[in-house]
């Protein structure tokens, strides 16, 4: 059908334009993300340097100097940006984000792709546990409480809700892990049994790292399911009250399948338009608990890196979850477009 | 025959905070078979209840207190009171033996769903039908209801429709499944004057096919007249007075009733005579005072147009350029009033704008006149744009979102002299004369607007326009939110506002009969186009342009005598290409206005001089 036809059109357009505009959206971002990291006077090596010379190390100073000439440190700021992005050649050529060589980490003294890697998928793994548990937990007792205003269940949820809200995360993360060594006899912290560090993936790795997922989904989670459960039944609220609601009504449609089609399906919305949002989340968020769980995951390397101004690995971690945001971004308006025919046909 | 749908002794409470409050009082009446029964009433009369409790679909704080509904299924007569509200009875019964239809097409339909699926549902909850038959029958329903394509139409969304097809939709999807009886809770009200007619006459003729019953909730008169078989009228929650038609229209027994039939504004109203108002409002009025008034027209509108820009959906198509407004004039006689009528997008808001200097036309010149000469309104600036402001005051449509809720009346009375910088002496007293003015009591000027009720929201709306003496108020449909019994009230007030202050108005409505017993002069606007224009005494005695003639003869008539020619009105002619020779228009074409008579002068295609000569 023509009418098919041309939404695919439009939604291609769509998705080449913004490409476009994210292309020039992460240049920009790269240059502040730098700038930033610039910012504090000196770097990890001139530090390093100064730290040596008080020790009387003078063998490693060299050493330094020897890496500051190697990334370039010593040439002007803007210079220092070009390489890093791989627009300017540096002293080994053109190799820079552009080229796929996210730079080296001078506190672990390699490569920068190399301290990351695990980290990273450990953190989608970790925080996509806690997305689904808030979902899964949030959206059905969010239809109870809307469906059920001024009840006892909906009062009971409600408090529960608060106090989900109100609890620190840290606190509830080391309670648990306490109880969960007692009782279930798990290895404190970490995604995994300390005995399988270094090992290959088998499945008794694998089991240990569901039976230590547990706890951090349900500390990252609990926050989360408070606040969606409040903005849910807020959302469905509003919709309830809404004529079409009463015409499904009206039209003799069992309850249960009359709030799922539309009323809930209407409530999605402000979610969905969210996605941007909590995909970098993912990545950067939870850094307290993952401190305190001592999660190998990105949060905690990222605020390392901060604080010793390792410049490439704090970049590449910041350029990351900002690329993350973009691409959550378009998600999130292309599943507009797929679930509003509002959006898609560009009207109101 | 025993009566489809028998209603004894009902009564519906709400709960309050004081304790519960009854909106319903031991409502007793029947709904024959194949027959409409009219449930007329002002807002708060419980009409709306009595459909929701019939239905079972009550908001949660509603209960049915006492009464019975007794619905007669093929034989079985089920009391609807006692079945449980969401229990499988009551659903069996609800689409399927019982439909309903509301009063907004937009919001009753869902935006996420297409036409076809929300109009097929009932039939896959009901029978059980798989897509494919539900599909089948949703053409076939949307045939009846006369879809222009019904099979397109299936995978359309609401938005995509214009008014009078959604209604349309919402009526297929009501009576998809021939329930015997439906239940229209103001069919009609969010429509324009000719989509109503339209779809007044497909309720008759579906009726006349299935035999179905329809109870008609309505605070229109004119519908009543014309689609009724049986009246029943509610006063806040009491049965008034119930009968067949004729007999109630005829000799109403009923004070209410009588009261409400001469409030409402007839076409055949001598000239001068009032309508009586249920309730008068008594305003004090101050001494006529002598208005120093312009020699010509206190505005002139000339050949003024504007377009809008609208970005199409598609992402690489050129933006489309609509024409809201083309080459209008308008002349406004001090002290006299200006009715513009027109349906909904015919442009008559944007004229509105434009001499408000909202919005700046891209051709032509809006002249006022303050006494010292017309000059261009689209041209003052400094002082003299500041001294408009104050000669042109705006009375919006909708009285609740036009007033602050967190001001208090003084306030909003006196925001208009403080931002024109008036003495603060006339600043206080000020708003006290001007509640008196509107017949509202100087007392309450401390209150907030939600104190208020439509009506007199309206009055406060007013009193602010006069707040600054303005020479010329624009009314932008003032009293189609209010309920009929109050529109009286606010129309017989802005009369004699106009005739003790001297003031000029420029009235734009899409209801005639408010036009015609406001107005001295009257446009007719259609598609941007002023396509007739004339006094209001001959406009309405000898319409000539064939869409003044439609939508005149769209108008329901509350009396028994002008019934609405059903036939006539199912021809839309609210395009201008389908207007018969010689006033046939191309879409760009803006035709030309020729006098027929003095001050008479309709819009006709300029094409056909130039191919005569």
């Amino acid at each position: 059908m023509t009418g098919v036809a041309a939404t695919g059109v439009r939604v291609l357009g769509l998705v080449l334009r913004r490409c476009l505009t994210m292309a020039v959206t992460l240049a920009v971002i790269s240059a502040l993300v730098f700038l930033v990291i610039k910012l504090p006077p000196g770097d990890y090596l001139t530090n390093r340097i100064a730290e040596l010379r008080a020790s009387g190390e003078a063998a490693s100073v060299s050493r330094a100097e020897l890496l500051i000439r190697q990334y370039g440190l010593d040439r002007p700021v803007y210079e220092q940006y070009l390489m890093w992005v791989g627009l300017w050649p540096g002293p080994a050529g053109f190799s820079g984000l552009l080229q796929g060589d996210w730079g080296w980490s001078f506190e672990y003294d390699r490569p920068v792709a190399e301290v990351v890697g695990d980290a990273l998928w450990l953190t989608l793994v970790v925080n996509l546990a806690a997305l689904a548990f808030v979902h899964a937990v949030a959206i059905p007792i969010a239809l109870y409480s809307a469906t059920h205003r001024h009840t006892a269940g909906d009062a009971v949820v409600t408090v529960l809700g608060y106090v989900g809200l109100a609890v620190p995360g840290f606190l509830l993360a080391l309670i648990l892990l306490f109880y969960a060594n007692r009782w279930f006899g798990l290895s404190i912290g970490g995604l995994y049994d300390p005995a399988f560090t270094g090992k290959p993936w088998d499945w008794p790795k694998v089991r240990s790292l569901l039976a230590h997922l547990v706890v951090p989904t349900l500390v990252i989670g609990l926050g989360g399911t408070a606040a969606m459960i409040r903005r849910m039944r807020a959302n469905l609220l509003d919709e309830l009250a809404k004529p079409y609601t009463v015409t499904a009504r009206a039209k003799g449609l069992p309850p249960l399948r009359a709030l799922l089609k539309y009323p809930f399906r209407m409530s999605l919305n402000p979610f969905v338009a969210d996605i941007g949002n909590l995909l970098p989340h993912l990545v950067s968020g939870s850094v307290l608990v993952s401190l305190v769980l001592s999660l190998p995951t990105v949060g905690p390397l990222l605020l390392e890196a901060l604080r010793s101004q390792d410049q490439f690995m704090a970049g590449f971690i910041l350029m990351f979850t900002a690329g993350l945001t973009l691409v959550g971004m378009l998600i999130s308006d292309l599943a507009l477009v797929w679930l509003d025919p509002r959006i898609r046909m560009g009207a109101r | 025959m025993s009566p489809l749908l028998s209603i004894r002794d009902l009564s519906v409470a709400f709960r309050g905070d004081g304790g519960p409050v009854e909106v319903l009082h031991r409502l007793s009446l029947d709904v024959a078979r194949g027959r409409t029964l009219a449930l007329v009433g002002e807002s708060g009369s419980g009409k709306s209840v009595t459909a929701q409790a019939i239905l079972r679909i009550l908001p949660r704080a509603a209960t049915i207190t006492k009464g019975r509904i007794l619905y007669d299924d093929g034989g079985r007569s089920s009391d609807l009171a006692a079945l449980p509200a969401d229990g499988p009875a009551m659903r069996r019964l609800r689409g399927r033996r019982i439909a309903m239809i509301f009063q907004e097409p937009m919001t009753c339909l869902s935006p996420l769903h297409t036409i076809g699926d929300q109009i097929g549902e009932a039939l896959r909850v009901h029978t059980g039908a798989g897509r494919a038959e539900a599909d089948a029958r949703t053409r076939e329903a949307l045939v009846r209801v006369g879809f222009p394509d019904p099979a397109r139409a299936l995978t359309t969304y609401p938005f995509e429709l214009s008014g009078g097809l959604r209604q349309r939709a919402m009526i297929a999807m009501a009576l998809i499944l021939r329930p015997p009886l439906l239940v229209a809770d103001e069919p009609t009200t969010a429509l324009d004057v000719t989509t109503q007619a339209q779809i007044l006459a497909l309720l008759a003729r579906l009726q006349e096919e299935t035999g179905m019953s329809i109870l008609l909730i309505t605070h229109d008169l004119g519908v009543v007249a014309n689609m009724a078989h049986d009246i029943a009228v509610l006063y806040r929650g009491r049965l008034m007075e119930a009968g067949p038609l004729r007999t109630v229209m005829r000799r109403p027994g009923h004070a209410y009733l009588r009261a409400l039939l001469d409030a409402v504004p007839r076409f055949d109203m001598a000239p001068g005579e009032r309508l009586t108002p249920i309730r008068e409002a008594r305003p004090a009025l101050p001494a006529a005072r002598a208005v120093p008034a312009p020699a010509g027209p206190i505005l002139r509108v000339e050949g003024v147009s504007r377009s809008f820009t609208l970005r199409s959906g598609r992402f690489w198509s050129a933006p489309r350029n609509v024409r809201a407004v083309a080459e209008a004039s308008l002349e406004i006689r001090a002290g006299q009033t200006l009715g513009l009528v027109g349906e909904s997008g015919s442009g008559k808001t944007t004229l509105a704008r434009m001499v408000m200097r909202a919005l700046k036309p891209d051709a032509g010149r809006i002249l006022f006149d303050d006494g010292r000469g017309p000059r261009d309104v689209h041209g003052l600036a400094g002082g003299d744009l500041f001294a408009y402001r104050r000669h042109v005051q705006y009375v919006f449509q909708d009285p609740y979102a036009s007033l602050d809720p967190r001001m208090s009346v003084r306030q909003i009375l006196s925001e208009p002299m403080e931002i024109h910088g008036l003495d603060p002496a006339i600043r206080r007293s000020r708003p006290a004369e001007l509640m008196a003015m509107v017949g509202l009591d100087p007392g309450a000027l401390g209150r907030y607007p939600h104190a208020f009720s439509g009506g007199q929201r309206q009055r406060i709306g007013i009193a602010r326009a006069l707040a600054l003496e303005p020479r010329l108020l624009v009314l932008d449909e003032p009293v189609s939110a209010l309920d009929v019994s109050v529109q009286a009230q606010i129309l017989n007030l802005l009369k004699d506002l106009q005739a003790a202050l001297g003031l000029s108005y420029l009235i734009v409505s899409h209801n005639l009969a408010v036009i015609d017993y406001m107005a001295d002069t009257i446009s007719v606007m259609c598609r941007g186009r002023i396509v007739e224009e004339a006094p209001r005494a001959v406009l309405f005695r000898d319409p000539a342009h064939p869409y003044t003639r439609t939508l005149l003869a769209a108008v329901p008539d509350p009396s028994l005598d002008h019934p609405l020619d059903f036939a006539a009105v199912t021809r839309d002619l609210s395009d201008p290409a389908r207007w018969p020779e010689p006033f046939r228009l191309a879409p760009d074409e803006t035709g030309i206005l020729q006098e027929i008579e003095p001050g008479h002068r309709v819009r006709r295609s300029a094409a056909r001089d130039a191919r005569a000569a």
